[in-house]
């Protein structure tokens, strides 16, 4: 019998590879190898509203597990590989058990980036990145309700924001400690931090910038505050740290795959080495200019799990498509696309104050990247016009009533 | 339990048992119905879930929110007057037997 066709990690870019296989007519055998004990799911959800209702995780899967059998995609679920025979061609179990494959996938994610500070593993201090992580962080909001106990996030990025702006639905007071001057710092201009900031504050949350955490503490092992570098205890019934993440690329490392914090792909998904792919949050991508890029998103998890299909099948499908990300905070919908480093010029559409607006990122002359606050109709034809290489002037861009769109008939 | 019937982009007929309060996106995405992608699992997000509504089911649906309405503005089939996503069609009794087209692209 011929071997399978192994995927390793069945997240969102595990689910695309399979789901790709046989959309591109591959017939034989095909395993999804995933540690978690569900079917893949949708992580974004988590860190909203799932987290505070907690339905039947069935709820966030990305597909049914009939839509799975009806696709004849065989499942392997709380199951760690721990190794990649390259020569023999065989991935390795946790139980010792080794499974021949005829093509390879790796779609293993992230770790998260733990704190490096005493009482980081007390009872309390949660990281979020799975359906068991959301359910022990949204037990842990209900207590803090119950007895009327702040919240601590500690990050101000997209995970420690969402989360902040869900525990303030809930209810309760919550604190988030920024390490850097401005909230998402990394990703967005400082006048879209600003925007963010002000919607954060206007809902009640404490935001305190340049933040040192220094310690966790505790009262009989259970979380009771964050201290900083000033000496200041944050008091916190629940602290959730979301500073980032690690791309899980051990496992291929240790295989012998070129690995650069993520494990390096072409355009085409293609690992170093022969009958190996690799998609999603754990990958490092090669750009024509010979940098790496490291994306972490839906997006990228689907265009690369449809390029690294193809690959298996010896096909090229080179991954374009302009990079789009989100991010859902209260009613404000946060969207992006294309990559703003490095720009020089920034302009707004729209209303700042409200905050319903686009911020254009320009780099000598050319439309880079877009961020669109409450804006979906800007960022959707930032989409198209990204797509297309074109970029509305200046004067376009920031003029309301200049239909973007209308570029794209031109 | 409403059900819900979809024609997929092959022209096959697919029934999908659905629960009250589930969306029709979700009723397809359970049973694997092909050509609803579902990128954003359900945020109005992606425009990758749109479908068409047959013409005797469209008045009972409630009209589409300004952020659909953006949405099927950039759907990659043509747009056509039952074009709804179904991620934002929520199912009750009253939807038994709705029925769904799914267009030949979504992304």
């Amino acid at each position: 019998m011929d071997h399978p066709i192994l995927i390793v990690g069945a997240g969102q870019a595990g689910w695309q590879v399979a789901e790709s296989l046989r959309q591109e007519g591959y017939s034989g055998p095909l395993l999804l190898i995933g540690e978690e004990a569900f079917i893949p799911y949708n992580r974004p959800p988590l860190s909203k509203k799932w987290m505070l209702d907690r339905p039947d995780p069935a709820s966030l899967s990305i597909r049914g597990i009939d839509a799975l059998r009806r696709r004849q995609i065989d499942l392997q679920l709380n199951t760690r590989v721990v190794a990649i025979d390259t020569p023999a061609r065989e991935v390795v179990l946790a139980d010792g058990a080794r499974l021949a494959y005829a093509g390879l996938a790796l779609c293993t994610g992230v770790r998260l980036r733990e704190l490096p500070v005493p009482g980081a593993q007390l009872r309390g201090v949660f990281g979020l990145r799975t359906i068991h992580d959301a359910q022990q962080i949204g037990d842990c909001l209900d207590r803090c309700a119950a007895r009327n106990e702040r919240v601590v996030v500690i990050g101000g990025g997209f995970i420690g924001l969402e989360v902040a702006a869900t525990a303030t639905k809930r209810g309760l007071k919550v604190t988030v400690l920024e390490g850097l001057s401005r909230l998402m710092s990394r990703v967005v201009a400082p006048i879209v931090s600003e925007a963010a900031a002000r919607v954060h504050a206007d809902h009640g949350v404490e935001l305190i910038f340049n933040a040192q955490i220094t310690a966790i503490s505790d009262v009989d092992g259970q979380v009771s505050a964050v201290r900083t570098a000033e000496g200041i205890e944050y008091p916190a019934g629940c602290v959730i740290v979301g500073i980032g993440v690690h791309p899980e690329d051990r496992l291929a490392a240790a295989a012998g795959l070129d690995c650069d914090r993520g494990i390096i792909v072409d355009g085409c998904s293609r690992t170093s080495a022969p009958h190996i792919v690799a998609a999603g949050d754990c990958t490092a991508r090669r750009r024509a200019d010979g940098s790496l890029l490291r994306l972490e998103s839906v997006h990228n998890a689907i265009e690369q799990g449809k390029s690294a299909a193809s690959a298996l099948l010896g096909r090229e499908r080179e991954f374009v498509a302009t990079p789009w990300f989100w991010s859902d905070q209260y009613d404000m919908k946060l969207q992006m696309v294309g990559l703003s480093h490095g720009y020089d010029q920034v302009i707004t559409r729209g209303d700042v104050d409200k905050p319903a607006f686009s911020a254009f990122y320009y780099r000598q002359g050319r439309l880079i990247a877009v961020d669109s606050l409450s804006r979906i109709q800007d960022h959707m034809a930032a989409r198209k016009l990204l797509d297309n290489k074109l970029s509305p002037t200046v004067e376009q861009a920031t003029d309301v009533n200049f239909e973007l769109q209308s570029l794209l008939r031109a | 339990m409403p059900q819900v019937v979809f024609f997929e982009p092959d022209g096959r007929r697919v029934a999908v048992q659905a629960s009250d309060g589930q969306s029709a996106m979700r009723a397809a995405v359970d049973q694997g119905v092909a050509g609803i992608e579902a990128e954003c699992g359900g945020q109005c997000l992606c425009a990758t879930c749109h479908c068409y509504v047959a013409d005797e089911w469209l008045e009972r649906l409630p009209p589409p929110s300004a952020d659909e309405e953006v949405m099927l503005e950039n759907v990659v089939a043509p747009r056509l007057p039952g074009s709804r996503l179904s991620c934002q069609i929520v199912l009750n009794p009253s939807l038994d037997g709705l029925t769904l087209t799914v267009p030949p692209r979504q992304s």
